[in-house]
């Protein structure tokens, strides 16, 4: 049961905003801009990006819900699990492992990226906005993550309502609820 | 050195934020809702939320200004503020909030660790479920802030007096009015 009274039958970060439209409001520009909006980075490889931080923090609302989306861009949820258990070994470019190193680093503390980490990102093409865009994704979804589970918000178990949901996040973005 | 090329002459979150203009704008519209909206928790003690989180996520530049808007808030009360970082428990706030910084903690570590016990503590001494929720996202939402200002590697200068005169700016004027004055309007990439 949620920690405080959301609105029934809404799951996850849902309920929230629900509860608190002057938050989600901003909090859904965000997300849009960060993972929807054109970027030099495809929507497939952001969402893979939020999917890994989520899966990082163990919510697991986040990384489902993003995961679907991210499978929903790529055509298939194989790669998104392999990159949740191994980028390195996943069928990702080079350029995208470099950007989640960062990523996984910026989910445990920002302090520890690296000049390293981020001069490897740039040898393999990456740019600044998508070394920034890397960055804010990654810190972003320690955001979102900690909302959905510090609510205690309903997260169900249920794979299809997931899929339907990456579809609709895949297709229309974050400005409007998607259910 | 920053990590990339961020603008010069402007230190920790508004260098970045004047390098990317299009995701500035949701962030400070965020953080004046959470910490300077209408709301029954006073803009002072939502920024000891924010300075409390950023200083157990260890950010320089988060803990110092948001503790110097604080302390603008709180009649110049600098030694407050030192004290809720330090040791909440025995500061000079009330037990609502204590029980609000206790949720906040707990975000700070993973939203999984607040408990149904630490909610009801906060509701016995008069939190509301507003109050409850918007101390979860402060806290979540610094968990975002300190990681963007550390993870590129921003500049934070080490001089208390800068902190202190933008913290009284701040206070007054809001994030969304002072960003106008370093964030540059917004360009087709």
């Amino acid at each position: 049961m949620p920690h405080i009274a959301l609105p029934q039958d809404l799951p996850g970060i849902s309920g929230g905003f629900a509860f608190r439209p002057e938050t989600a409001k901003p909090m859904r520009e965000l997300a849009h801009i960060l993972l929807h909006e054109p970027s030099s980075l495809t929507p497939g490889e952001r969402e893979l990006i939020a999917t890994y931080v989520s899966s990082q923090n163990n919510c697991y609302f986040c990384q489902a819900s993003h995961g679907a989306a991210a499978a929903c861009h790529l055509g298939g949820e194989e790669i998104v699990q392999q990159v949740k258990t191994d980028f390195q070994a996943a069928p990702v470019s080079p350029k995208l492992k470099a950007l989640l190193a960062i990523a996984g680093k910026v989910q445990k503390d920002g302090k520890l990226v690296s000049a390293e980490d981020v001069g490897r990102a740039r040898a393999k093409g990456a740019t600044d906005v998508e070394i920034h865009d890397t960055v804010l994704i990654a810190a972003a979804f320690c955001m979102y993550n900690r909302y959905v589970d510090g609510l205690g918000a309903w997260q169900p178990r249920d794979a299809s309502m997931y899929a339907e949901m990456g579809q609709h996040l895949a297709e229309e973005g974050y400005q409007k609820p998607s259910r | 050195m920053p990590h990339i090329a961020l603008p010069e002459g402007q230190p920790g979150i508004r260098g970045a934020m004047a390098f990317r203009p299009e995701t500035a704008k949701p962030l400070n519209d965020l953080v004046e809702v959470l910490l300077r909206g209408p709301n029954t928790l006073t803009p002072g003690e939502r920024e000891l939320i924010a300075t409390y989180v950023s200083s157990l996520n260890d950010c320089y530049y988060c803990q110092t200004i948001h503790g110097a808007i604080a302390a603008a808030h709180l009649n110049g009360d600098e030694e407050l503020v030192k004290k809720v970082k330090a040791d909440f428990l025995h500061a000079a706030i009330s037990d609502k909030l204590k029980a609000l910084l206790v949720i906040a903690g707990k975000v700070q570590r993973g939203g999984k660790n607040v408990t149904a016990a630490d909610v009801e503590h906060a509701r016995s001494l008069g939190a509301t479920d507003i109050e409850i929720h918007d101390t979860v996202l402060i806290a979540a939402a610094f968990c975002m802030y300190n990681r963007y200002v550390d993870g590129l590697g921003t500049t934070q200068p080490r001089d208390e007096a800068l902190y202190r005169e933008r913290g009284k700016l701040v206070a007054r004027d809001g994030y969304v009015e002072v960003s106008k004055t370093y964030i540059p309007a917004i360009t087709a990439r």
